[in-house]
């Protein structure tokens, strides 16, 4: 069952695809021969712990990268099973660190194996309705019953807040990369699958040239106590990330100026909810959120700007476009 | 029949590995010693019946095929499923806790380890059910340490597993765990069992994720006094 029957024949959308997967593919392998071009040039018995971190890193994006390629290609299944997946590592990555009790054992297994498997079906479904609040309000007002009817309520407050904010992150937010698809919007039907290529690359490119940059000319930074961005950084960040947002305007329904509008403020979210994530590290004492991708930590570290700036880019794109 | 069993327990072992591993994401942190064949006793905190296994799932390879967990006949025991799991998938050294029996733990354990065998034990004798990080520890391991001396005791502290499946609870949570194994201690010249105990303890509960952040003095507390 597919809710989206597409009017335009998919081979467009689809080529549009492949081309954009083969061109990150193209950077992708500019960087690995950097990699390797460096590693070269080291002197035998040389170590350099960055290098390495960056050959590492570049390893684990050649495999997000042809994962997600192969997901966008496959359509929305492929897109719903691999959300589904890296909702179900974001989850136990916040869950392992917040507080919790025993009283909380069945709103927790609920939230596992319940809440969020229900909100990918939601959206699957294309029930907007019912994806948009089916967390905000049944989940928020569900579980906390299910705790205190255990009748433990020391720190209850603290535990049933912390478990709805890891599902909003985990689960309702990241849920609005797939529910992309389902946005209708008159002249570009069948095409929706692109907007999560818009939106990954514009955020996580955004990402790597703020890196790039706030290690170049970085100085001021935004929140010194808890993580390394700079002002300048970030700067430089978003405009490249209006750049290439501009640049990919015509896989989006937007125009220039409107892609180039909504890729600056994407990537300035995400940005910022990195800082956030930063400092619920900070609290919990935590260097990452897990150990599962090699070279970048947990699922939550590499997914923290696009948890962010998912919902929001979904809701400006339903709200101007539709 | 036999090459048979043999290798529907290596299934099973395989799959249930899988299970765990796909579940809690469990991770090794091999912070004192390096994950090397060498015979080792792993002690380590018991709060839950998935104990075993997640340290048994994080060994490599090598190491899984010559470790036996020390584990209690009356729970292994107790139906054909178990039988078969334990001996057989896990290879357990099955101890009779029963008192009546006459049976002598300390000399099957021993007859292990002079087979070449890495144990896994749990020196507080039973699950943790109190607050505290760990109850006292039994003589056994002391009595490992004494007697085989040149055996490594490796601390094993297993993290998460009392939020994944606390007792009386039927649905495990996803939660990741971590397993860390520490630096090697062994009984030395003069100790006493007392002394050793408590040694050993303290290596074990340094390893918890939140040692630092607790002002436990990481001691277990004395035996409360025999009632009147």
């Amino acid at each position: 069952m597919t809710p989206n029957v597409p009017d335009i024949p998919m081979d467009s959308t689809t080529a549009d695809l492949l081309l954009l997967v083969l061109g990150v593919m193209g950077i992708m392998l500019a960087l690995t021969l950097l990699g390797e071009f460096l590693r070269s040039r080291q002197t035998a018995g040389e170590q350099s712990p960055i290098l390495d971190t960056y050959i590492t890193r570049v390893q684990s994006w050649w495999a997000i990268v042809i994962l997600v390629g192969l997901a966008l290609i496959s359509g929305q299944v492929g897109v719903i099973i691999l959300f589904l997946f890296a909702s179900f590592s974001a989850l136990r990555e916040f869950l392992t660190l917040t507080t919790k009790a025993q009283a909380d054992h069945m709103s927790l297994a609920l939230g596992f194996f319940a809440v969020l498997p229900l909100q990918y079906v939601f959206v699957w479904m294309d029930w907007a309705e019912l994806f948009t609040l089916f967390i905000p309000v049944y989940a928020f007002l569900l579980l906390p019953i299910v705790s205190a009817l255990r009748g433990d309520t020391d720190r209850f407050l603290i535990r049933i807040a912390e478990t709805q904010w890891g599902l909003m992150i985990a689960v309702y937010c990241l849920s609005h990369v797939p529910a992309l698809i389902t946005v209708e919007i008159a002249g570009y039907e069948g095409r929706t699958t692109l907007l999560i290529a818009f939106l990954v690359l514009v955020v996580q490119f955004g990402d790597l040239l703020e890196y790039f940059f706030g290690r170049r000319i970085g100085k001021t930074k935004v929140a010194p106590k808890l993580s390394p961005k700079t002002r300048e950084g970030m700067i430089c960040g978003v405009i490249s990330a209006m750049l290439i947002g501009g640049l990919l305007s015509w896989i989006t329904p937007f125009g220039v100026f409107g892609a180039m509008v909504i890729a600056g403020i994407i990537s300035l979210v995400g940005m910022l909810g990195n800082i956030v994530f930063a400092a619920i590290k900070r609290d919990r004492g935590v260097k990452d959120w897990s150990h599962l991708i090699p070279g970048q930590g947990g699922f939550v570290d590499q997914l923290d700007s696009v948890i962010f700036a998912a919902p929001v880019f979904y809701h400006l794109t339903v709200l101007v476009w539709t | 029949m036999k090459t048979l069993r043999y290798f529907a327990a290596r299934l099973t072992g395989h799959v249930l590995r899988l299970f765990v591993r796909f579940l809690t994401a469990v991770r090794a942190d091999w912070r004192g010693i390096e994950p090397v064949p060498r015979q080792r006793v792993y002690f380590a905190n018991h709060v839950s019946n998935g104990d075993m296994p997640m340290i048994w799932s994080v060994l490599p390879p090598a190491l899984r095929r010559t470790v036996r967990p020390v584990a209690a006949a009356d729970y292994w025991l107790a139906n054909p499923v178990r039988a078969f799991v334990g001996p057989e998938v896990f290879n357990c050294v099955l101890i009779d806790r029963r008192p009546e029996v006459n049976d002598k733990p300390m000399d099957k354990i021993i007859e292990a380890l002079d087979d070449g065998a890495s144990l896994i034990i749990f020196p507080e004798g039973g699950r943790n059910m109190t607050e505290d990080p760990l109850i006292p520890f039994k003589a056994g391991l002391y009595n490992m340490g004494l007697a085989r001396p040149e055996v490594d005791l490796v601390p094993t502290w297993i993290a998460n597993l009392n939020s994944i499946m606390p007792k009386g609870e039927v649905i495990p949570l996803p939660l990741i765990c971590t397993v860390t194994f520490g630096a090697p201690i062994h009984v030395e010249e003069g100790e006493s069992k007392d002394d050793f105990l408590v040694r050993a303890a303290n290596a074990l509960a340094a390893l918890r994720p939140d040692a630092h952040k607790s002002d436990w003095s990481a001691t277990p507390k004395p035996k409360p006094e025999p009632a009147e």
